[in-house]
């Protein structure tokens, strides 16, 4: 047999002009053989069904800033139930005149959130900026202070309500969660078996069931003359309940670490809590997020289930709305509304765990 | 390999034992995987350790700094009994450093941060010096210029020698090396055995468990051959490959030189 020995290396050749560019992209992700090419004229007909009737409803044939009369005679969307009633969906009963308070109270806490998104701002002085903002928060909706006339708890509602329930809820939530997975997978029995038996107790029952024991059962218990509030009660039921899944999910995190890592960091002399903090729960926590924030995006929309033990959050305003003999009728537009603001939220975060996702990734790149 | 200069550190230093096991026993569930490990380790000693595979070598090597739990007889490393007070497995620790088979670096910190983890947290260095610590053995096995990229860019053999670094790192007395080479690709082999032979010539004590014979012959003072979680022969290297006495020994030499 005759020895190859390569003479001179092969030219690089371009690939053929029909995968790459427009025609490749239409070729490959359109058009890719008889079924797809089907499905593709099958969905382009649905769009063209469907597209042009809902803009003009929507948009060119709607109606904004009438009465509930007026609305009832227009072929298009009645906008006006939003803007008539936008103060009372956004802020419930809170007193007419102060509802400047929640609205400022709701932009500190967005602008505090949108600073955040970005880690390098993670410094202590940005922790002393929300521990700041969140005592101004409170002192706006509270009042009874420097002359702001006092607003009881009972009077908040609407978006405010529903952004306390769920933030609260879901930063208490995570870290209590991080916690009783930690404690499940530990090698204490007395403290594995509580962590099993709270998680699968919550995990056993549904939210409203909590809410209600929160709201109705749990003062029986209290000694007279004392009552905890209502909204906190809520709350806690939220962040437990919460809590439980993802003390769930972040197990899974624990259990896809490698032995050694654990090891490694015990070789170089690191102490359990550092071992945690510092090797396995980056990197646990990490590989989590997607689930996690499956998690924190279903707490979200379940805060709107408080309204089963008479809170006026988000859902519960607008629902109020629709009962009004005036805009009777319009709970298409009332409920797109409330399902917009609600997808703002999901949505920004369901973003943001992605960036955050690239971020923490040390994969090349 | 320079047989001579590896092996150049002064004998007499070896004044007394650093490790001491005596009679070791240690049983996974039922399967007794150590069965009477007496062994006494010289400082700046340089032991290897070599046999089949389910021998026990990595378990034995495990155990001197309490990753494998040992059940009957005693190991006593620097003066510490290994025992279950914590305090006390923390310090041997800290004294003792190892390398991994497959490396077991952080993914998700930096080369340096890597490095600088153990000097930061468990000697409480300044970061700022801990830092310097971590280039200064960054630079030492030749891997300076990656020091701010990820584990996952590196390859295995670059890997390997950043985990040499941060157990180096902490100043250990003692480095254990459970079978540092075996995950590595062939051309990356040497690039870590050079890093060990230098830390050889710093007088380190060092316990390898390996096949790599050239390494074994050159660097090592005692070569130590196991099986069926026994100690089944010890002797220098000279002695061990050229008149290996135990019947087993011999066999296993038959089929890893040829």
């Amino acid at each position: 047999m005759e020895a190859y020995v390569q003479k001179t290396p092969l030219e690089k050749l371009k690939p053929p002009v029909t995968h790459v560019g427009v025609i490749g992209w239409v070729r490959t992700n359109l058009f890719d053989g008889w079924f797809n090419s089907l499905l593709t004229l099958l969905t382009l007909y649905f769009l063209w069904e469907v597209v042009p009737p809902l803009v003009r409803w929507a948009f060119i044939d709607s109606v904004w800033n009438t009465t509930g009369a007026v609305c009832r005679d227009a072929d298009g969307a009645c906008w006006s139930i939003i803007t008539t009633n936008l103060r009372f969906i956004l802020f419930g009963f809170y007193p007419y005149d102060q509802q400047w308070r929640p609205l400022i109270a709701i932009l500190i806490l967005c602008g505090l959130l949108f600073y955040s998104r970005d880690r390098n701002h993670w410094n202590k002085y940005f922790g002393y900026g929300w521990i700041i903002g969140l005592v101004v928060m409170g002192f706006l909706m509270r009042g009874g202070l420097f002359g702001l006339p006092g607003v009881e708890t009972t009077q908040w509602g609407g978006l405010p309500l529903t952004l306390l329930l769920s933030i609260f809820g879901l930063t208490a939530a995570y870290p209590l969660g991080v916690i009783l997975a930690l404690g499940r997978q530990s090698r204490m029995r007395a403290i594995k078996v509580l962590c099993v038996v709270y998680i699968e107790l919550i995990r056993g029952v549904p939210l409203i069931s909590l809410l209600f024991m929160g709201s109705i059962i749990f003062p029986l218990f209290l000694p007279e003359g004392i009552t905890i509030n209502q909204i906190l009660r809520a709350q806690v039921a939220i962040i437990l309940f919460t809590a439980a899944y993802i003390a769930e999910v972040v197990r899974g995190g624990l259990q896809a670490m490698a032995r050694g890592q654990y090891e490694a960091a015990e070789a170089i002399g690191l102490n359990y809590f550092l071992t945690m903090r510092l090797i396995i729960l980056p990197q646990a926590l990490k590989i989590v997020i997607p689930p996690t924030v499956s998690i924190l995006i279903s707490a979200f929309k379940d805060t709107s289930l408080v309204v089963i033990i008479a809170l006026w959050d988000l859902l519960k305003t607008t629902q109020s709305t629709l009962s009004n003999p005036e805009w009777m009728g319009f709970s298409r537009e009332a409920y797109i509304f409330v399902a917009i603001l609600y997808f703002l939220g999901c949505f920004s975060m369901a973003n943001y765990s992605r960036r955050l996702e690239k971020e923490l990734s040390t994969e090349d790149h | 390999m320079n047989e001579e200069a590896a092996k150049g550190t002064d004998m007499q230093a070896m004044a007394e034992p650093i490790i001491e096991i005596i009679d070791m026993h240690k049983w996974f569930g039922e399967f007794h995987v150590l069965r009477g490990i007496d062994l006494t380790i010289q400082q700046k000693e340089r032991i290897v350790i070599c046999g089949p595979s389910g021998s026990g070598k990595s378990t034995l090597i495990r155990c001197i700094n309490r990753l494998e739990e040992h059940q009957r007889g005693q190991i006593i490393v620097d003066g510490i009994e290994l025992t279950n007070n914590l305090k006390n497995i923390e310090k041997i620790r800290t004294e003792v450093g190892m390398v991994f088979q497959h490396f077991n670096l952080f993914p998700h910190l930096t080369i340096l941060d890597n490095l600088a983890l153990g000097p930061i947290w468990v000697r409480k260095i300044p970061r700022k010096e801990s830092e310097e610590i971590a280039m200064h053995y960054l630079e030492k096995v030749q891997i300076a210029e990656q020091a701010q990229k990820f584990p996952g860019q590196l390859s295995g053999g670059q890997q390997q020698r950043v985990a040499i670094a941060r157990s180096l790192c902490m100043s250990p007395k003692i480095m254990l090396f459970d079978e540092p080479t075996s995950a590595l690709d062939p051309e990356m082999i040497k690039e870590v055995l050079d890093v060990m032979i230098d830390l050889a010539q710093e007088g380190m004590t060092m316990i390898v468990v390996t096949h790599e014979m050239g390494f074994a012959k050159s660097v090592a003072h005692r070569v130590l051959f196991m099986d069926f979680g026994q100690i089944v022969e010890g002797n220098t290297p000279e002695e061990f490959f050229d008149n290996p006495q135990h019947d087993r020994t011999k066999l296993f030499l038959s089929q890893i030189l040829h």
